[in-house]
């Protein structure tokens, strides 16, 4: 219990900080973006271990409800002259909806159905909106005018936030302790009396709303972009990759994977020669991770110090 | 609607179809055998593609005569990819094994996305022979000889691998391996050597299906992920088990794109398969096993 406080406490002084970052002299824009891209990523795995890490399901179609929240934020907000905070929630609740319908049939294929299903769906999806709306979204001039990038920021880790604390909530409630009960062992968990399905729905409509609203995060950020990339295999894959690579199931996992993933991506992307190798690195060590390490680099470190701190009392 | 256009594009449907259902093959093969999901299979049908556009554009090679050098090239890399990754894999029991092949197949696909981007760069690439605007006229149809050429290969390869596994040790072993594992290895069956050359034949069929896809349409590093979900279509329609049963499916895939095509309009090409793959599955939430298998 003690251990979980100060993970708890320095969550909170890293996000204070992190949130006062934009008015001090460190915040230059270049630090913002890179911050910001760093935020929608880690939102966006957090919400797909929701799913993934409590309940044990791969839902390889998460961009959809990515896609969906960012959607349905611009449209309210540019198109229908909404208040970007009233479109924003409605972003993120509209892909819960989505979760909703679409869970009952989906929920009920088994393991890799599941996985191959959502990936069709979204890539449905993808090609229905890029049909619909194929012309790029871009910030009208008003907007592009008064364009800055601290409040952007200050949403993405607001989102960000808001994920952790709910998983961080999460894994200590009734609600939470099911859904792990589900994915250990599906039989075991019916016999005291948890109902698998409940759960199921409920961890995937939580997994969607979340990656809803860091879908609406993005809409706010981007000043043009096509309305059918948000909805790419590419962030489902990013969620996962980063997810497994930080340490699948645990709170800080996906952060400390976004974290790895984007300073690499940086690192080696300020040298030409080195577009694109990150995707290498993280593919390479995402293999390692699955076959030999299914703890991923949160349980390297619990490993390390582990022995740190128990080695010296051993004679 | 004229009559004509609609049989030519149904033909050239077909046609397309003929690549989806040898695309299929390997898929199913190693789906059914290794009970292993390896989603890199459009990957590997796209280095496929690349080896035989190089062997093509730098030496000149005839694309039909590169698969001489293609074969061997995707067996070698069959070969790496079942021991260095996928063997390891094959150990976990049932649960285990698809999920984690997911996820490994889910990697390779990133990493050679990358590094086909690095080595090839992003254009879209495609082999133009002097005879690749040929056709054939037929009952009035036009048929470009390369496409037709498409068909008459995936036919020769069903024949090949029926052969294959009706007759010989090995394929016979490998059908006693699909059907239960444990009763084969009991009756003496090396199955750790029978995942080895299905793997390797999935991948070999895959570049046979590479070199098709460079020819008739063209290759670039991000197809792979467009078609392995063809050849899942295609692997859900036909179920496990039949090969001439899986191309067949293949076919009708590419009817039922283009007559959609035909009826809605060419943006919902893409979708229809997508859609009848949902259905399926919905209606069979079990999977392809079975219930013989839960």
């Amino acid at each position: 219990m003690r251990k979980r406080r100060y993970t708890a406490l320095i969550l909170i002084v890293i996000g204070i900080a992190l949130a006062f970052l934009p008015a001090s002299p460190v915040g230059s824009n270049d630090i913002l973006t890179l911050l910001i891209t760093l935020f929608i990523i880690a939102a966006l795995a957090s919400s797909w271990n929701i799913l993934a890490g409590f309940v044990g399901r791969i839902n390889l179609g998460h961009a959809s409800f990515f896609g969906i929240g960012a959607l349905v934020t611009r449209e309210l907000w540019l198109g229908a002259d909404w208040h970007p905070a009233l479109a924003f929630i409605v972003g993120g609740a509209t892909a819960a909806l989505a979760a909703l319908i679409v869970g009952a049939p989906a929920l009920r294929l088994k393991g890799i159905y599941f996985s191959v299903g959502t990936l069709a769906l979204a890539e449905a999806m993808r090609l229905t909106v890029g049909t619909i709306l194929p012309r790029v979204s871009r910030l009208p001039g008003p907007e592009l005018r008064s364009y800055e990038l601290a409040p952007r920021y200050l949403i993405a880790l607001g989102v960000l936030a808001l994920i952790v604390a709910f998983v961080y909530w999460l894994r200590q409630s009734k609600l939470g302790l099911g859904m792990m009960a589900v994915r250990e062992d599906e039989e075991a968990a019916k016999s005291v009396g948890v109902n698998i399905f409940f759960h199921s729905l409920i961890a995937f409509i939580l997994s969607a709303f979340f990656a809803g609203l860091a879908g609406g995060a993005f809409a706010f950020y981007h000043v043009g972009y096509y309305p059918n990339f948000p909805f790419g295999p590419e962030w489902t894959f990013e969620a996962l990759l980063v997810t497994f690579v930080g340490g699948i199931g645990t709170l800080v996992g996906p952060l400390v994977g976004a974290v790895f993933f984007v300073m690499i991506s940086d690192l080696l992307s300020s040298n030409p020669d080195l577009l694109n190798v990150h995707l290498i690195v993280f593919g390479a060590l995402f293999i390692a991770v699955v076959l030999a390490l299914p703890g991923g680099i949160i349980e390297v470190v619990t490993r390390l110090r582990r022995r740190v701190l128990v080695a010296p009392k051993q004679p | 609607m004229d009559a004509n256009i609609v049989a030519q594009s149904l033909l050239s449907g077909a046609l397309v179809g003929s690549l989806y259902g040898l695309s299929a093959l390997g898929l199913s093969l190693v789906f059914g055998v290794l009970k292993v999901l390896n989603i890199s299979h459009g990957e590997l049908l796209m280095l496929g593609g690349y080896a035989s556009f190089w062997l093509f554009s730098l030496l000149g090679i005839d694309p039909y005569l590169s698969l001489v050098i293609v074969i061997p090239l995707m067996l070698i890399i069959g070969v790496l990819l079942h021991l260095g990754l996928f063997r390891h894999v094959t150990e976990f029991d049932e649960e285990h094994r698809i999920k984690n092949s997911l996820l490994i197949g889910f990697g390779l696909t990133l990493i050679f996305q990358t590094l086909a981007i690095r080595l090839f760069t992003a254009d879209d690439r495609s082999i133009a022979t002097a005879y690749s605007t040929d056709a054939l006229e037929l009952l009035g149809l036009r048929v470009p000889i390369v496409r037709f050429s498409g068909v008459f290969i995936g036919a020769l390869v069903v024949i090949g691998l029926q052969l294959f596994l009706k007759r010989t040790y090995w394929g016979k072993a490998i059908r006693a391996t699909a059907e239960d594992w444990r009763t084969a290895a009991l009756s003496g069956i090396n199955i750790r050597q029978m995942y080895l050359i299905t793997f390797t034949l999935g991948a070999a069929l895959a570049g046979i299906a590479g070199m098709l896809v460079s020819l008739q349409y063209s290759v670039s590093p991000n197809i792979g992920l467009g078609w392995t979900l063809k050849a899942l279509i295609v692997v859900v329609l036909a179920g496990l088990g039949s090969i001439p049963g899986t191309f067949i499916a293949g076919i009708l895939l590419g009817l039922a794109e283009t007559a959609s095509a035909l009826v809605f309009g060419g943006e919902f090409r893409e979708l229809v398969g997508l859609v009848i793959f949902l259905v399926i599955l919905s209606v069979r939430p079990q999977g392809l096993f079975g219930a013989r298998h839960a």
